[in-house]
């Protein structure tokens, strides 16, 4: 089939006009975390300073606490990304295959969750932590974002179930497998890019996460990155050089991660199980 | 290889009842084939059988053992599913050995029977690939090898060939026979294509409504249909369906055609039947011989043709190989043969001679 040039173009275009303008803001925080100081207000609104320089990079990795920001984020959103993926999984299987009595209202429950604005729930949960000791404390992050996260990843993983067919564990299930190893050896591995858009997700949902930090967190060493950019904040100026360069460097692994991940998230591996 | 006793088994979802009572027995070695239409209640007999579905009432055995409450994996039967089902992160020889490493069987062994079953089905050359690079009947063909791998002592099928086109369905069916013919393994088929069943079982046991309607030899069957469901399930073009009335010695049709039986039934004079007629039975004849009918549609289907008359106003078909049907006129003459007619009470059940 012939397909005329002028739709192909404006499509390409249109493309083009909506990458431009989604991936502009990224742009605007690499060229100021490169722009000198003395030309950040100087030189007016430019695409591009006249001079460039990395020394807030150098500042930020050497003479700031975001090297502690950055581990802390690192741990809280790993472990919330995999305790989440883990109860997800296991969660979203049972309300995929199995009926259960209360199931309508589990399900119910859940969502239930998902509807209040996070800022009300910061006072209970605060007062829930202290006494635990939990306040202040990478644990006490990682348990209340696995907490907000396990509903919205239940439901993520339990579609990606649904979408495989169960023709394939009861298969399973009579060549001799029990329900735990179908599960296991059948599923599991069809569901990798389920898993891994799970874990993507909440990876970055708690990489990002500011209002529970800012609460539940005071003082440098339990601080996650998103509370430490706020250091660059002082009562007088914003350090917007130095701000920015930090930023660059927090985008480092979340774009590693989709890296490593986007192999099985365009993967579409059941592809041939069943008719084709 | 084992055979199967089905007892009074029921089957219900809540208060729906999907079976009733089936009573079933099949003997080592014998092909029986579940047929029906959608929703008759055969693939839910198939996956209790498999262990798949729980049993709500009845008893089930296999090799005499009773299985009601047997978790599939011990079973020891084997399933051919509709979807094929391969598991799509294995390549073929993963498939077909999965089972077997399941139950820990030694690598040479494992080897040995997967190498056996490929030679078997012609898929030595495809054993790396995985399925999806795989055609649909090659597919079908893993699907099968899987169940033959492991020896069981019954193969399942639920509606095997539903996703393969209609040529490579025949080429299929009649690699099915040949398999039974070498393996001589119990085996109970789900279909709902009349043909299949006709061609593959030594037993049809036709559904209806999640009872069983008639279980017998295929052209048993056909010939001696139990009732009007068998009588307009099995067969293509269906039989043609006539009201009447019983009257001794014969059957008048609605519009007063008489048609007289080869004995009388036992029924009383003046009863209402239906009569049934193949349309492979009906005889056309020339001017002046039988009854006048005027031709409603013609369907030249290569092998014969299919016309469809209509006799004061009633309905039917008939199937001839006469090609000078082709160029039949607005109206034709046919005959009832008698010997061929088949007569159902006002129940649906067949009548036989007093």
């Amino acid at each position: 089939m012939k397909t005329s040039l002028l739709p192909t173009i404006a499509h390409r275009l249109a493309i083009l006009a909506y990458v431009i303008f989604a991936l502009f803001p990224l742009y605007w925080l690499f060229k100021v975390s490169l722009t000198p100081n003395d030309l950040l207000y100087s030189e007016g609104v430019r695409m591009w300073p006249s001079r460039t320089t990395w020394e807030h990079y150098s500042f930020v990795l050497q003479h700031s606490a975001f090297p502690t920001f950055f581990k802390n984020s690192l741990i809280v959103s790993g472990s919330t990304a995999i305790i989440v993926t883990i109860c997800a999984s296991l969660s979203g299987y049972a309300l995929s295959r199995f009926s259960f009595r209360a199931k309508y209202w589990i399900v119910g429950l859940m969502l239930l969750t998902q509807m209040f604005p996070l800022v009300m729930l910061v006072a209970p949960i605060f007062k829930i932590l202290t006494p635990l000791g939990l306040t202040n404390s990478l644990t006490g992050l990682i348990v209340v974002y696995t907490a907000f996260n396990v509903p919205f990843a239940t439901f993520l993983m339990q579609s990606f179930f649904d979408g495989i067919p169960k023709d394939l564990e009861e298969a399973a299930m009579i060549d001799g497998a029990t329900k735990f190893t179908a599960f296991r050896e059948i599923i599991l591995p069809l569901t990798l890019p389920g898993i891994a858009a799970t874990l993507g997700f909440v990876f970055t949902a708690a990489w990002s996460e500011l209002l529970f930090a800012l609460m539940l967190i005071n003082g440098n060493n339990a601080a996650t990155f998103p509370v430490g950019l706020l250091t660059f904040v002082s009562k007088f100026s914003v350090d917007f050089g130095q701000m920015m360069a930090a930023g660059v460097l927090a985008l480092i692994p979340a774009a590693l991660f989709f890296l490593l991940i986007q192999r099985y998230l365009v993967q579409g591996l059941t592809a041939g199980a069943v008719k084709g | 290889m084992a055979s199967i006793d089905i007892q009074n088994v029921k089957k219900a979802y809540g208060h729906v009842k999907v079976l009733h009572d089936i009573d079933l027995q099949i003997k080592d070695g014998e092909f029986v084939v579940l047929v029906g239409p959608s929703g008759c209640g055969k693939s839910t007999l198939l996956r209790m059988i498999a262990g798949l579905e729980g049993v709500t009432g009845g008893e089930m055995r296999i090799d005499g053992k009773r299985v009601n409450e047997l978790h599939p994996k011990d079973r020891d039967i084997a399933m051919v599913f509709q979807s094929y089902a391969l598991y799509p992160h294995m390549n073929v020889a993963g498939n077909m050995s999965y089972s077997l490493k399941l139950r820990k069987t030694a690598k040479e062994k494992i080897a040995a029977a997967v190498a056996s079953a490929a030679s078997k089905l012609g898929l030595d050359p495809l054993l790396d690939r995985r399925p999806k690079a795989l055609s649909g009947g090659q597919r079908q063909r893993v699907a099968m090898g899987r169940a033959i791998v492991r020896q069981p002592k019954a193969f399942l099928f639920d509606e095997p060939l539903s996703n393969l086109d209609a040529r490579l369905r025949e080429q299929m069916r009649a690699e099915i026979k040949k398999m039974h013919g070498d393996l001589k393994a119990t085996s109970i088929y789900v279909t709902h294509d009349q043909i299949e069943a006709m061609t593959l079982a030594d037993r049809i046991v036709a559904m209806h409504g999640g009872v069983v309607q008639q279980v017998g030899a295929p052209l048993e069957l056909y010939d001696r249909p139990a009732n009007l469901f068998v009588a307009g399930f099995i067969g293509s073009p269906g039989m043609n369906f006539l009201d009447a009335t019983y009257s001794a010695g014969g059957v008048t049709l609605r519009d007063g055609t008489f048609v007289s039986l080869p004995s009388p039934l036992a029924l009383d004079d003046g009863a209402k039947v239906t009569v049934g007629i193949r349309p492979e039975h009906v005889v056309m004849g020339g001017e002046g011989t039988g009854m006048a009918a005027s031709v409603d549609l013609v369907e030249p289907t290569g092998f014969g043709i299919i016309l469809h008359l209509s006799l004061h106003g009633l309905a039917f078909k008939v199937f001839t190989l006469d090609r000078a049907a082709l160029s039949a006129g607005p109206n034709v003459q046919v005959v009832f043969p008698s010997q061929h007619l088949h007569v159902f009470d006002e129940g649906g059940g067949r009548c036989e001679p007093r």
